[in-house]
């Protein structure tokens, strides 16, 4: 790279130009370098939310020796009359408000822990982000193990003299249980989200700080908070996202029970889809899945906003 | 060929023997083994089905063989009758009179336990002829637990998933005198599976988790936990029997309980049967009359350590033979047997009942609960024309 | 949301890595907090994955009966290879290694490709119908993956095909079916197109005024200088493929083409072997947790120094 281009890489970036459209070559190109994409999200990403979109109002049966027919919103009506529907949905709320603070605010705290010239500072590092790399498949057999009555995490809540729950068996404790092990789970990820975000912020920023005598916590309030916004906004909008397709940790540990206390929205869809055989009806709640999904998006958007003014 | 049997050697060995012995008995055809692991075999079959890539003979579950011949995903297996008229009732799979499956073997369910755990507390040791009733049962359960010797004094299984719920509870709700659906017409589960018996069948399951008699959710391997001393009766399959004697000397295989209807449990294992697009049928036939011999009965059943299908297979094999250590399975089998409901409705049937079952284990309304598993399955059979 | 920021494009001023190197050393007290602190957390994410390794050396009835203590994480008692053994008896594992490291060496590769060029487009080409573009692309992230996989499994059966024999119609059991529906990623195209957004634009027109196309752009200006984007996409494209599970199980049927996940349902029987799950858990997260080690302190320090080096 030349020191020409370094140096204008180093100058802030102009506002984007606002003109007319580019030049007929440019919009030639440009169609040419996203065709591939392009195919290939229409076909694997649009085209089966289509379809979704479409069976949802018929009889579709995964096993069927009839053709589907047109039934209008009945799989609505009997859906909105479901009580499991009610608790899935409860359920995927609770644990997207849950889990976005409390894993996104652990994930900063460790960055700052980490984020830190001491001894073995890339040995933590790394022991924080080993969970990610693992299959969630794996991690929830794993967490099966530890959260029996008499497994590993209530053995260690009893040096304590606390009498640990029943953790998946019951449904007070169990969408808790899940939340942590999703947490501990994806936790690294955003800690290394955090830890990019913590040191984009100019190091002469802490120093001026220092010299004005700020304590720790008014650094934190004053310096890193505010420089990390757009890495705010990264974070949330990621976790929900994931937080609301919760189905695998479901799937494998709890089937949606104790009494529907853990069952979710994707994990229903899938029950009822697959295993009950009804893509129809299954249909019908990947739709109010994405509805939910969109207006939450939409809401966050909106909140969102003025701080995506640049 | 497709198999579930990925992963478990014996029987994928055994199956591998069969096809060998046929691929070198005759010129005509040949056969060739593909094997999946056991949990997800019915997604891969589902998938291919649907897509029209089923192979020519595959293996299913019992309680499945109805779902898929209504589907028109099985072929009736045509002049077979008399190759499987010993075989015990539940290892055949019939829809509407005709002959769709047969299987090499069946499971039990037992209550296994130790000798020493039941005489030291004073506990009769119940028979085929004379079960333990469910006061009995509740009443060994409270000794056992009185002993303070054991984390609970048995263990269901709980915490095993899938079909195990109805294969393993609704024998007893059956025991009870209720039942998955109305066995008169396969129409509606009103009456059976929300009448009094079911109701009482319901309140003891809850009580047992109530009383403190079993865990409400099983650890990871009840088996395991019954060799380490933690459980006294372990409700289980005969599968179990291998390591639970290799760990005890005086391990005792029990009837399961009576609770007025006799003791039920649950019949139908995997069984053979024939893709309805399979190209070439006279093929896939000739093999599975070929591989519905005694020899390869035995072998399958032995080399699994299963209950053999039939009487003269089991005299072959280890254990089955008279005064066989396993021929109290066989018995069982032959007189508790009851198969899942055979109809297409039955997938959707069982995994209701799964929901119903877990929820009434954690203290859910058993009246609640039941009726709305009713409304549930009702609403399926209808909606699907009653599978007519 | 379109304006989010990824610290990976945030390379304003290049920000000293450990920026509190150069400050007073904090009180002891403090110190030794913090590594405590640090040690806790390293134990909560660490011993799990210590538990699961620790256990596959052991027999079934002795990882329970060790369930309840320290003894758990510590290999003592009747250590064998014996798992092992079993497991490399039930499952040909190297070819299921070998599928799993070409499905997610391809979808990454061409990922990257097809991905970033989209991005390119979208972010320094000027054409009409772009702002919709990006909007819908944005909007496929929130569609997990679960709540598609029936529409997207009847899709997949359409699609022509091609073998030694000739043409014919399905995708299952091949390796396209695992690779092509996820090369094509909204999230990748996101983080490119905020890194592209953010290389000035001068870079272009000089490049123009040299006579260079657009594509050359692409390959030879703007594609070099995103190596932190590229290692961020390869990272977060990698994990998902590697760990793919209910989608394979739904759409292959021989072991050929199958990939190490799957492998898993080969020991979840009704009687399982606990010790052969951890065996398996242990052999296919393993290598995975190695090449995270020494590729994730080049990870990290590539986002954070990404302005310094170019």
């Amino acid at each position: 790279m030349t020191p020409a281009v370094v140096a204008a890489r180093l100058e802030p970036s102009p506002p984007r130009r606002r003109g007319p459209a580019g030049s007929r070559n440019q919009r030639t190109i440009a169609w040419l370098m996203m065709l591939p994409a392009a195919v290939l999200i229409i076909t694997f990403l649009i085209v089966p939310i289509g379809l979704t979109f479409v069976l949802a109002f018929t009889d579709a049966k995964l096993i069927s020796p009839r053709p589907a027919q047109f039934i209008g919103v009945d799989n609505f009506v009997r859906l909105f009359e479901n009580g499991t529907f009610w608790a899935s949905l409860r359920n995927t709320i609770i644990f997207t408000i849950v889990i976005v603070p409390f894993q996104s605010g652990l994930a900063l705290g460790l960055a700052l822990l980490v984020n830190t010239k001491m001894r073995g500072t890339n040995f933590f590092r790394t022991i924080y982000f080993l969970p990610l790399v693992t299959s969630i498949v794996v991690v929830s057999m794993l967490w099966l193990f530890m959260y029996q009555p008499n497994g590993l995490i209530n053995s260690i809540l009893a040096r304590f003299g606390i009498q640990g729950p029943d953790w998946l068996g019951n449904p007070a404790t169990a969408l808790l249980a899940i939340i942590l092990m999703s947490a501990w789970q994806a936790m690294g990820l955003h800690m290394v989200v955090w830890l990019a975000g913590l040191q984009t912020i100019p190091a002469d920023l802490y120093e001026a700080a220092d010299l004005d005598g700020a304590s720790k916590w008014q650094q934190f309030a004053n310096v890193t908070w505010p420089g990390l916004r757009q890495t705010r906004t990264f974070i949330l909008i990621t976790i929900t996202i994931a937080a609301f397709g919760l189905f695998t940790q479901v799937n494998l540990m709890t089937q949606g029970g104790p009494l529907n206390a853990t069952t979710t929205l994707v994990y229903q869809a899938v029950q009822t889809g697959f295993r009950q055989q009804q893509t129809g009806y299954a249909s019908a709640i990947s739709l109010v899945f994405f509805v939910l999904v969109l207006i939450v998006t939409l809401i966050q958007r909106y909140l969102t906003r003025d701080k995506e003014v640049r | 060929m497709w198999t579930h049997n990925a992963g478990n050697e014996a029987e994928l060995a055994a199956i591998e023997a069969i096809v060998d012995a046929f691929n070198e008995s005759q010129e005509e055809y040949t056969v060739k083994v593909q094997a999946f692991p056991q949990d997800s075999y019915n997604q891969s079959v589902v998938a291919a089905a649907s897509s029209k890539s089923l192979p020519c003979i595959l293996d299913i579950d019992g309680p499945n063989v109805p779902n898929w011949a209504w589907a028109g995903y099985l072929a009736p297996l045509e002049g077979i009758e008399d190759l499987v008229a010993d075989y015990l009732p539940s290892t055949v799979g019939t829809y509407e009179d005709q002959i769709y499956s047969y299987g090499y073997y069946d499971v039990a369910l037992t209550m296994v336990s130790r000798e020493s755990y039941l005489n030291d507390n004073g506990i009769r040791i119940p028979t085929v002829e004379q079960p333990w009733t469910v006061d009995e049962f509740n009443a060994a359960l409270e000794t056992l637990k009185a002993t303070g010797q054991f984390e609970y004094p048995a263990d269901f299984a709980t915490s095993f998933t899938g079909e195990w719920w109805p294969y393993a509870y609704s024998p007893l709700l059956q025991s009870f005198g209720g039942d998955l659906i109305n066995r008169d017409d396969y129409r509606s589960a009103d009456g059976v599976l929300n009448g009094p018996e079911a109701i009482e069948w319901a309140t003891w399951f809850r009580s047992l988790v109530t009383n403190g008699y079993i865990p409400l959710k099983s650890g990871a391997d009840p088996a395991a936990d019954f060799i380490n001393g933690k459980s006294a009766i372990l409700y289980n399959g005969t599968w179990t029997a291998t390591a639970t004697r290799d760990a005890f000397d005086d391990v005792v295989f029990l009837p399961s309980i009576d609770a007025g209807n006799g003791p039920k449990i649950g019949g139908g294992s995997w069984q053979w049967g024939m893709s309805a697009t399979c190209e070439d049928q006279e093929g896939a036939l000739a093999y599975l009359k070929f591989a519905a011999a005694d020899e390869w009965v035995a072998k399958v059943a032995g080399d699994t350590q299963n209950i053999p299908t039939t009487e003269s297979a089991a005299a072959e094999v280890e254990g089955y033979g008279p005064d066989g250590e396993n021929n109290i399975f066989r018995t069982y089998s032959e007189e508790f047997a009851l198969v899942r409901p055979p109809t297409p409705g039955y997938p959707f049937i069982a995994t209701t009942f799964q929901t119903a079952a877990q929820d009434i284990l954690n203290g859910a309304d058993p009246q609640q609960t039941l009726d709305q598993a009713v409304a549930d399955i009702d609403a399926n059979q209808e909606s699907n024309n009653y599978f007519e | 949301m379109t304006e989010v920021i990824a610290h990976v494009a945030d390379r304003t001023a290049p920000a000293p890595l450990e920026h509190e190197a150069g400050r007073t050393r904090p009180p002891v007290l403090r110190r030794v907090v913090g590594m405590a602190v640090r040690i806790v957390a390293a134990l909560v994410f660490g011993l799990p994955l210590l538990f699961m390794v620790i256990s596959s050396f052991k027999p079934d009835t002795q990882i329970f009966a060790d369930l309840g203590g320290i003894q758990a994480f510590l290999p003592v008692g009747a250590l064998s290879l014996d798992n092992y053994t079993g497991v490399f008896e039930r499952v040909p594992f190297a070819t299921f290694l070998f599928n799993s490291i070409l499905i997610s060496v391809l979808t990454v590769g061409l990922g990257i490709i097809v991905n970033s060029m989209a991005a390119f487009a979208l972010a320094r080409l000027r054409f009409r119908g772009q702002k919709l573009a990006l909007g819908i692309i944005l909007a496929t992230l929130i569609v997990p993956f679960e709540v598609m996989a029936l529409p997207l499994l009847w899709e997949v059966n359409l699609l022509p095909n091609v073998d030694s024999l000739g043409f014919y119609q399905g995708w299952l059991d091949t390796y396209q079916v695992q690779i092509v529906p996820f090369i094509a990623n909204a999230f990748s195209i996101f983080l490119f197109y905020q890194y592209f957004d953010s290389i000035p634009k001068e870079l272009d027109e000089a490049a123009t005024v040299d006579g260079a196309g657009w594509f050359r752009i692409y390959r030879s200006i703007v594609m070099p200088l995103a190596g932190p984007a590229v290692a961020t996409v390869a990272i977060l494209m990698f994990l998902p493929a590697w760990n793919q599970y209910l989608w394979p199980l739904m759409v292959t049927q021989s072991e050929a083409v199958r990939p190490v996940m799957v492998g898993i349902d080969y020991f979840k029987q009704l009687n399982v072997s606990w010790g052969q799950i951890m065996a398996y858990a242990s052999i296919i997260t393993v290598p995975i947790l190695i090449l995270f080690i020494a590729f994730q302190r080049s990870f990290v320090n590539s986002i954070a120094s990404s302005g310094v080096k170019g």
